[in-house]
């Protein structure tokens, strides 16, 4: 690896990486010039393949970023065209060459809008500098994707980050899934929303939410972009809980604004703020957690929980996620694909449940179509909650492709 | 090698010389269409009385025992793979030749490696001629670029036992590395500081060439058991300090992809054994030790613990996972080709389930029927795969050589062949319009899986009506290949190939089915 593969000691007009561990990216070093026009040398492991498409790729990015005179060497590691793209407008407006033209990729088509109450069972962690995790994470069938901006990615490739997640928005086919992206805590969130809200993501993650304030702000910056690009179509807000503070401010938080569709948990800080080790079990966040579920059933929406860290614990992960459910969760966030069936699997009904659901929801509409008022299974009457609750597993269940 | 090629078309339609080294070759015929009418090839008549009664055939080095054997130039020398990329005898074998100073050998080993990348020094001095077997790494970008003095000949394991049996290959000294032998020449791969397991790929050496050597780091008194190569075919033995390196013999523990991609291709594979109905009580697989293979058998396993069902044989390449299935009682037997990891060996030395077999009883074209079309499902890999169904695994696509053929396109006669592959490896996608080099007949390939989808061949109608009513995402080859086009940026550049052949690829019957090109 190159010493400029470092995101530390990246130097100007620099941008991606290389080196034989490296996949699907590039590292592309711009070195601006008076005269000459473009010189541009390329090395790629799929040369064979799409070298005449890289070079012909990369003199249309600097055409369409103005970029007339300059030595371009690039090191491809076998990126995929928006991954290109991404990285040459980074390392462009990092030589200071371009700061106002985009080199946007192909647009894929936008899945159908998602709705306010869709199943949110599992969310994918994608680090927003990483492509290669990014091309084929729809397959694994999450119900959501999150292109992350704040935690995984480190200070000096923030600039990066965000235009390879705006670029992925566009280009990736993400299936059936809800595309989210977590932002950086705001004032730098902000920015980030100026880049990627064009592109339309499905749902913005806010971290470290503390007041209403915090969302109000986030849902001005998003109308005012939704007018300058003719967005007609819901950009849902998730904020994240991860201190004391965010926790006791939870029901307000959740009525911020209508388009508050969730409340996450956000375990890591939450913990570090209260001074305490997170464990396995939870104890510790208990009180938060059944806080910020009751917060969010009170305003109408979404509680959600927090990651589990260790990829290899299946055991662990599903007693965690069950314990989730049981608290009130309606899903959580996982961070390797291994994840997502235990965690379905967790906030699944149990056949019972549903079979005895699906009966009380019989016994409800046979009620309604004989205008009977009161719904009695056998001889047992049925409350008008225990109906409510019926109603809405079998709905759910059904969602899960299980009733 | 100046001399002007002629070229033929094949059954195949691929353009293959009609002279390989000097001899006469048959173009591809088509499956099963072609018969040699030849009897089998037989070394000379040997005499007991010529050997010493009290059956000690040892020689003090490699060196005495080639030129005992009467080592001259041009001469067939040949080794086993067993030892993999830990390999000591074939390299010590080639120096000795040298020192001897004999030129123009054939090489013939079942297999080379990487670590016998020396061999090419050999070839500049003219004491190789040119190799007869798989080439990958330097040996193989020699062989790509032209540089060998002959013509490279890849054949599959049952194609190696096919070109001894009926001539085509005549191998004048072969040279066995044994884990375990006795004096005798009776040797064992089971057992000792090396062991590999099997010692199948040398059984045809044993029986067919004029003079066989058994080297060995684990001398033990006669008798040596099992004996997998019989001491009665052995001429010389010589016992050295050590044949290979342990660790590159097998790996400690052999690794389950981690890429969720490939999981999902596992997966996938499982899953449509399930619901395509093969697997059911008494049926039986073969996989590999490839990531996608292994954890292939750990899905596999998985399902048939819910279901029930027990196997009647797998088929290795053993490794740990399907060790595993034995000891569970998930199948009765593994016939063993040749143990990739170090719980395959110990297996293999201590469960009388877990048999040793070779080319012959599972490969060989020449056998009266052969264990790999008995098989009901094979997992494989391959490099590309064409909308036909045709595959590559040989070549990488720009045409250099990659892998040799191994078992695999003996094992295309299994019940459903299934290729394994992901849709495109970083930007280069699997799936394309012509197969750089033809190594397996699309008529022969089922189903090809990917993590975008499974393709069945449209041949096989029994099993598009197997998996009508499942879940899986069955889907046109055609509509993967658009699909990862793309996501690709457009179809990849076709590599430029030269005109010169380097290297021809056998069907199992020894017919050419494709050239490997010069390139570069």
């Amino acid at each position: 690896m190159s010493a400029s593969n470092d995101p530390r000691t990246s130097l100007p007009g620099e941008a991606g990486h290389w080196g034989k561990e490296v996949r699907s990216d590039l590292h592309v070093a711009i070195e601006p010039r008076d005269s000459g026009g473009l010189e541009v040398g390329l090395e790629s492991r799929v040369a064979p393949y799409y070298g005449e498409a890289i070079l012909g790729q990369v003199r249309q990015v600097l055409e369409t970023l103005g970029v007339k005179n300059a030595k371009v060497a690039i090191h491809d590691e076998g990126a995929l065209p928006y991954v290109i793209a991404a990285r040459i407008e980074t390392a462009v407006r990092r030589a200071g060459l371009s700061t106002s033209q985009k080199a946007l990729p192909d647009k894929a088509p936008l899945p159908d809008p998602s709705a306010k109450d869709r199943l949110r069972r599992s969310r994918l962690y994608l680090p927003g500098t990483e492509p290669k995790y990014s091309i084929n994470a729809g397959l694994h069938g999450p119900d959501a994707v999150i292109l992350d901006l704040e935690d995984s990615v480190h200070y000096a490739e923030k600039d990066a980050a965000r235009i390879l997640v705006r670029n992925t928005l566009r280009a990736v086919n993400f299936g059936a899934c809800e595309r989210m992206v977590r932002i950086n805590q705001l004032p730098l969130g902000l920015e980030d929303l100026a880049e990627v809200v064009p592109e339309v993501p499905d749902l913005i993650l806010i971290p470290k939410v503390e007041h209403s304030g915090q969302v109000a702000q986030v849902d001005r910056m998003i109308s005012e972009l939704r007018v300058r690009h003719e967005i007609n179509r819901p950009i849902w807000l998730m904020p994240i809980l991860e201190s004391g503070q965010g926790i006791e401010n939870a029901a307000a938080i959740a009525a911020a604004t209508e388009d508050v569709v969730a409340l996450a948990i956000g375990l890591e800080d939450y913990t570090a703020d209260l001074g305490v080790a997170k464990t396995a079990e939870g104890r510790e966040s208990l009180y938060a957690r059944t806080r910020l579920v009751n917060a969010a059933r009170a305003a109408g929406v979404q509680a959600i929980d927090s990651v589990f860290g260790d990829v290899a614990d299946m055991d662990g992960l599903r007693l965690w996620a069950e314990n989730s459910r049981a608290l009130g969760f309606e899903g959580m966030g996982c961070i390797h694909p291994a994840q997502i069936s235990v965690i379905h699997a967790a906030f699944a009904p149990s056949p019972t449940e549903i079979e005895k659901a699906q009966r009380i929801v019989g016994a409800f509409e046979e009620a309604q179509q004989s205008g009977v008022g009161v719904v009695s299974l056998g001889s047992k009457m049925i409350d008008p909650p225990v109906v409510q609750r019926a109603l809405k597993l079998v709905a759910r269940a059904k969602a899960m492709g299980l009733a | 090698m100046t001399e002007r090629v002629e070229l033929a078309h094949n059954a195949a339609g691929r353009s293959v010389p009609s002279m390989v080294n000097g001899k006469p070759q048959m173009p591809y015929l088509g499956i099963g269409k072609y018969q040699p009418r030849v009897r089998k090839q037989a070394p000379p008549v040997r005499s007991s009385k010529d050997y010493p009664e009290n059956g000690d055939k040892r020689l003090p080095d490699l060196e005495t025992a080639l030129r005992k054997c009467g080592l001259r130039d041009g001469m067939v020398v040949s080794n086993h793979h067993h030892l993999r990329d830990g390999d000591r005898v074939a390299l010590r074998m080639l120096e000795a030749a040298a020192k001897i100073g004999v030129k123009d050998l054939l090489w013939f080993p079942s297999a080379s490696f990487p670590s016998q990348k020396s061999a090419i020094d050999l070839m500049e001095k003219s004491v190789i001629h040119h190799i007869e077997g798989s080439m990958n790494g330097p040996l193989g970008d020699y062989c790509t670029q032209g540089k060998m003095r002959g013509m490279g000949v890849l054949r599959s394991h049952g194609g190696r036992w096919q070109a001894i049996q009926d001539g085509e290959v005549h191998i004048d000294i072969a040279v066995i590395a044994a884990p375990t032998a006795d004096a005798f020449g009776n040797a064992d791969g089971s057992h000792g500081k090396s062991a590999c397991g099997s010692l199948g790929f040398a059984l045809a050496d044993s029986m067919y060439a004029d003079q066989v050597i058994v080297v060995t780091d684990n001398l033990v008194p006669f008798p040596c058991v099992p004996w997998q190569i019989q001491g009665n075919h052995v001429d010389y033995v010589v016992e050295v300090e050590s044949i290979g390196d342990p660790a590159k013999i097998v790996s400690g523990t052999t690794q389950i992809t981690r890429s969720p991609d490939r999981l999902r291709i596992a997966e996938f594979v499982a899953r449509f054994l399930r619901e395509a109905g093969i697997m059911k009580n008494g049926f039986s697989f073969q996989a590999g030790a490839g990531g996608i293979a292994l954890a292939f058998v750990d899905y596999l396993r998985r399902l048939m613990k819910e279901d029930g069902v027990k196997a009647r044989f797998v088929r290795g390449g053993s490794t740990k996972y399907l060790v595993e299935l034995l000891q569970e009682g998930l199948t009765d037997y593994i016939l063993d080709g040749q143990a990739f990891d170090l719980d395959g060996v110990n297996s293999i030395s201590s469960d009388a389930r877990h048999i040793a077999t070779s080319p012959f009883t599972s490969y060989n074209y020449h056998g009266k029927g052969n264990f790999a079309s008995m098989v009901d499902a094979v997992v494989l890999g391959a490099t590309e795969v064409d909308v036909h169904f045709n595959a590559n695994v040989v070549t990488h696509s720009d045409g250099r050589l990659l892998h040799g053929i191994g078992g695999w396109q003996n094992c295309l006669f299994s019940g459903c062949s299934i290729l394994a592959v992901p849709s495109f490896r970083d930007r280069i996608p699997v799936i394309v319009d012509e197969v750089t080099t033809l190594t397996g007949p699309g008529e022969m390939i089922d189903v090809v899986v990917t993590e975008r989808g499974i393709a069945i061949n449209p041949l096989r109608k029994d099993l598009l009506d197997a998996v009508k009513s499942s879940k899986l995402p069955i889907r046109p080859i055609q509509d993967i290949k658009s699909e990862v086009e793309q996501i690709c940026g457009g179809k990849p550049a076709r590599p430029k190939l030269g005109d010169r052949p380097v290297a021809v690829v056998k069907w199992v019957d020894g017919t050419v089915l494709d050239t490997v090109w010069q390139v570069g």
